[in-house]
């Protein structure tokens, strides 16, 4: 029988060996970040020393999840879906805050983010639940439910003031799109967050809405003049109007004063570069004066003086633009993208769907983690305090996405006993 | 349907992947001025210490005033090479202080306390002299830095328990800072004015951003200096001590232990307050601060003791003018009400027989006071004696309260004490609970018993029988800043609960004690007219406090005080003498009486 094999031998050991070099390297540079002369990497009261600890408990993680049943996680897909929005809640009332999020809950001295959790357990309930019999993408009724299984757990992480954690939920509109969504909805996303950006470039809101009736005008004479053609521009065009009328209301009263301001560095970086702008000026500082070659492990001054701030965790990839230049970048990057391809190819291997759009949430989180991460880093996005998934500094943060890789290895050493069952 | 989405996925993959290349070239490789940045972007940000605001007396004099200082910091990161030799030459201390401290700051450094990084104090508190001396040898050693900031200095050593002093900020207080305004190594009034006024004096750090290449010279101010500013200097005090009195006062408390407090009645103003023995406040700044704290407050005669607000005293006989005033105000007796000096209850001094409310309070005459303490305690109200006691010893007390007394007045200095006035709730506490009446607590009558006040008190006593029935709380500082204005409570007349007519008895009283009495001649100025009470204050077994409290002239007062000597005997004698030598001072500018002057001089009374 298949089951006797031993898992070793069907385990996909390429993505295990990513993980580990990433893992290693994230560890190496969690060390150099803090480092003074005479620091052991393996002493406990640095941030290396207990990173390790992470890692070897990620390890025992790993182990707990290869030996449970493979049918664990779809069957009870709902019931850690649930346990995990449940602990979230929990934290908004009882939350202990670290630096401006209330999203830590504490058991004795032990701290841990369940928020960090909700991502592998929603994307169990996604895969699940896309993967039941006879599910249809194009039901709106359907995608309303898809749209809720995200949403709940993005509204309470919203309440839990971490915004950077509950806009990685996004990620999961690009599953529904491989899965048969209509690609409208995120070219819709796109178009307004670009209008948005316009808008807030932009002083005076009546250029834009100039260029606006100068296209649609255009549009409109060069095109066929047909009424349906002309309603559909018209319609379009005011909105685009009201979406730049509504971005002045949304950006001073739905979004928070620090946010505010990170969105204006990010537009105009030279602005206020001790106060909000400090982050992303540093950061930019400290990858850039790695040049082609970067200064050397442990040899960075930039993020040794402290110029930049939360570098073990948000802004760990300063440490290698510093240290290991442009190169080491290359390569880091490359190994990010390597996984996503490797977590790709095993998702479209899968037999099941459900195993099969849990892959793709996989890759999909990572994806939006990897982008984010190191984009506000080298000032692309605006500095949204989310980890580089395995890299940065933080046990929840690295059970988190071990947990959600290594799910996914479970199930694809399994496929081909999903086969057998029909 | 789905087919091609997981190609499209991808390419998205390598397009991020792509671009963020593209900027990592532009941005590592081919724009060199981030790495030009990186050279001088050593920021040094400096703490620009604000200048703590002057304190001047009432006519402007200096009082208190700041003087240069300098600390020697230390980034120990950059010291390659120290010539130890030349190091304890320039800095003057031995090879020997100079190896504890660098013990010290690898003490410091592994205990995570100092980062080998930062500017960390290496000595501290730096004399003129020594900087003067120092600023031109500073170059000569890599790794080290001046900063300046300044020390509190006092032109005078007899104000220094008002004053009070300042120093380091402690862990604890540093831990209660709620608003996060001070840092460590931050200095902080302690005690007196600089405590009470902390948040005026203190004034508004500034910062300045300073550029360092990587080798940590100086490039120049950081953006032009866009984001620095300027510290804000503190507020200047302009207290109301009158430094000539407030130094006379100390002059004369020499070798004694108690309090002097002068007060202008007609605003509140404090115009001198001595608390004897005192110390020298210079001994509490700069780099001795710590080894003289600790002598200081070790002292037996306990110089940190802020006797004026601190020391709690059973008023004595000067209490009896606030019973006669209750007693009016209540109706329990008249002026001419004459009741005899019985004996046999309580003790009386002096040859008197059977004298009226006037005569009383000129010969403190304990019988008469006890009798009267019982005709408003015990008005028959209730048929139950301890019920009626009850109710008129909380009208007693609502009474006497309003003179300031049993309770702190709320000057500006911290730690006021209140002392004691009884009320039924304290006698059930006393008696657990058992029955008490008139006969067991009678010894208020003539101010001993439970009784407790401040000398601050008794001089708020004087100043309000001066004003006839009325005080402003006392206070030392007239104008904070330019305000011109002393605090708005300090602006606000607090009435006695007692009629300003039944004052007039009081005044008259006060004014034969002093010229009628026996021993008070010692009070007596030869134009102006002086009231004053003595009071003696048990203090077994050392000879009895000296107390007197008096307020002059006796028409349109200009000045009221009340004068503790422990140990001293009399009010009549010590306390009587100081208290006319001030007044004397004050209203003429000197003293007429040199015999006088040299009895107090020298009454030693320090046991």
């Amino acid at each position: 029988m298949i089951r006797e094999e031993k898992i070793s031998n069907r385990m996909d050991w390429i993505t295990v060996l990513l993980y580990g070099i990433i893992v290693f390297w994230g560890w190496l540079n969690i060390f150099s970040v803090t480092y003074e002369e005479n620091q052991f990497i393996f002493d406990p009261s640095i941030n290396s020393g207990r990173q390790l600890i992470f890692i070897a408990s990620s390890i025992a993680i790993i182990m707990f999840i290869l030996i449970m049943d493979m049918r664990f996680y779809e069957t009870f897909a709902w019931v850690i879906y649930g346990v995990m929005l449940f602990l979230c809640i929990v934290v908004v009332f009882t939350g202990h805050e670290v630096g401006g999020n209330q999203a830590w809950l504490r058991i004795g001295s032990f701290g841990f983010q369940p928020s960090e959790f909700m991502k592998f357990a929603t994307a169990l309930a996604v895969a699940k639940y896309i993967g039941t019999v006879g599910f249809k993408m194009d039901q709106i009724r359907n995608q309303i439910r898809l749209f809720t299984i995200i949403g709940v757990p993005m509204a309470v992480i919203l309440l839990q003031k971490d915004t950077g954690t509950a806009l990685v939920f996004t990620a999961f509109v690009l599953v529904f799109y491989r899965e048969g969504m209509s690609p409208f909805l995120i070219l819709v996303g796109i178009g307004v967050a670009i209008i948005f950006i316009l808008t807030l470039l932009v002083e005076n809101e009546y250029i834009l809405f100039a260029i606006i009736g100068c296209v649609w005008l255009t549009l409109v004479l060069l095109g066929k003049k047909k009424r349906k053609r002309i309603m559909v521009l018209t319609a379009t065009a005011l909105m685009l109007i009201g979406t730049i009328k509504s971005v002045d209301f949304i950006f001073n009263n739905v979004l928070k004063e620090h946010q505010q301001k990170r969105i204006r560095v990010l537009l105009n970086p030279d602005l206020d570069q001790l106060g909000a702008g400090y982050h992303v000026y540093q950061s930019k500082v400290a990858i850039g004066s790695g040049g082609m070659w970067g200064k050397g492990f442990l040899k960075g001054t930039q993020t040794k003086l402290k110029f930049v701030p939360e570098q073990s965790t948000d802004f760990i990839f300063c440490t290698i633009g510093e240290e290991h230049g442009w190169v080491g970048s290359l390569m880091v990057i490359v190994l990010f993208v390597a996984l996503l391809f490797r977590v790709v190819y095993l998702a479209e291997r899968q037999k099941s769907r459900f195993a099969r759009v849990y892959g793709y949430c996989v890759a999909c989180i990572l994806f939006f983690h990897f982008t984010i991460n190191i984009g506000m880093t080298i000032g692309l996005f605006p500095v949204i305090g989310i980890p580089l998934p395995f890299f940065s500094y933080g046990g929840s943060s690295l059970w988190g996405f071990t947990i959600l890789l290594f799910i996914l290895l479970k199930l694809d050493a399994h496929r081909l006993q999903v086969m057998n069952r029909g | 349907m789905n087919e091609g989405r997981k190609e499209i996925i991808q390419v998205v993959f390598v397009l991020v992947a792509i671009v963020f290349l593209l900027k990592l070239f532009v941005i590592q490789v081919i724009d060199r001025s981030y790495s030009d940045l990186a050279e001088t972007n050593a920021i040094r940000k400096e703490i620009l210490y604000p200048v703590r605001g002057l304190i001047t007396d009432r006519n402007g004099k200096l009082m208190v005033y700041n003087s240069p200082e300098y600390d020697l910091l230390i980034i120990l990161k950059e010291v390659h090479y120290l010539d130890t030799a030349r190091f304890c030459y320039v800095f003057d201390i031995t090879p020997e202080q100079l190896r504890q401290q660098f013990a010290q700051l690898y003490a410091d450094i592994r205990n995570k306390r100092a980062s080998e990084l930062q500017p960390t104090p290496f000595l501290k508190q730096l004399s003129n002299r020594d900087f003067a001396k120092i600023q031109d040898h500073i170059d000569e050693f890599e790794g080290f830095y001046i900063q300046a900031r300044t020390t509190r200095a006092y032109a005078s050593d007899a104000i220094a328990n008002a004053v009070g002093y300042v120093s380091e900020i402690t862990k604890n207080q540093l831990a209660n800072d709620s608003t996060k305004f001070y840092r460590q190594g931050d200095y902080i009034g302690q005690s007196g004015l600089e405590a009470y006024y902390e948040t005026y004096l203190r004034g508004t750090r500034g910062v300045r951003y300073l550029l360092r290449n990587k080798d940590g010279i100086i490039k120049g101010p950081y953006k032009n200096g866009r984001y620095d500013t300027l510290s804000i200097p503190g507020q200047d005090l302009t207290t109301t001590i009158d430094l000539d009195l407030q130094e006379y006062g100390a002059f004369l408390m020499k070798g004694k232990s108690g309090s002097i407090i002068a007060i202008e009645p007609a605003t509140g103003e404090v115009l001198a307050m001595i608390s004897g023995p005192s110390y020298d406040p210079s001994l509490l700044t700069g780099r001795n601060y710590s080894s003289n704290f600790l002598l200081i407050s070790n002292d037996t005669n306990k110089p940190l003791f802020n006797r004026p607000l601190m020391a709690q005293y059973r008023p004595g006989s000067i209490f009896k003018i606030a019973q006669s005033m209750v007693a009016l105000q209540e109706g329990v007796i008249t002026p001419e009400t004459r009741i005899p000096c019985n004996r046999a209850i309580i003790g009386c001094h002096g040859a008197h027989t059977n004298e009226d409310l006037r005569g009383a309070i000129t010969h403190s005459c304990n019988p008469y006071f006890y009798n009267v303490l019982r005709r408003m305690l015990n008005k028959g109200v209730s048929n139950d004696p301890f019920e009626d006691t009850r109710i008129g010893l909380a009208e007693w007390d609502k009474h006497i309260r309003s003179f300031g007394l049993g309770s702190p007045l709320g000057i500006d200095l911290p730690n006021e004490k209140g002392g004691m006035v009884p009320n039924p709730a304290y006698y059930d506490r006393a008696y657990r609970g058992r029955p008490w009446k008139f006969s067991n607590i009678y010894s208020i009558a003539i101010g001993e018993g439970e009784n407790l006040v401040v000398p601050l008190q008794m001089a708020n006593f004087a100043a309000i029988i001066a004003n006839r029935g009325f005080y402003y709380t006392p206070h030392l500082v007239k104008s904070i800043g330019k305000s011109g204005l002393p605090l708005p409570r300090y602006q606000e007349k607090h009435y006695t609960t007692i009629d300003p007519k039944h004052f007039e008895i009081a005044v008259e009283a006060m004014e034969r004690v002093v010229s009628e009495g026996t021993g008070q001649y010692r009070a007596r100025l030869r134009d102006i007219t002086v009231c004053g009470k003595t009071g003696t204050v048990q203090n077994d077994p050392l000879p009895d406090h000296s107390v007197f409290i008096a307020f002059a002239p006796k028409d349109n007062p200009k000045i009221a005080v009340s004068v503790y000597v422990e140990s001293a005997g009399q009010g009549a004698r010590a306390a009587a003498s100081i208290a006319s030598l001030m007044i004397e001072k004050y209203l003429i500018g000197e003293t007429q009486r040199p015999m006088i002057e040299d009895y107090v001089l020298k009454g030693q009374f320090l046991y």
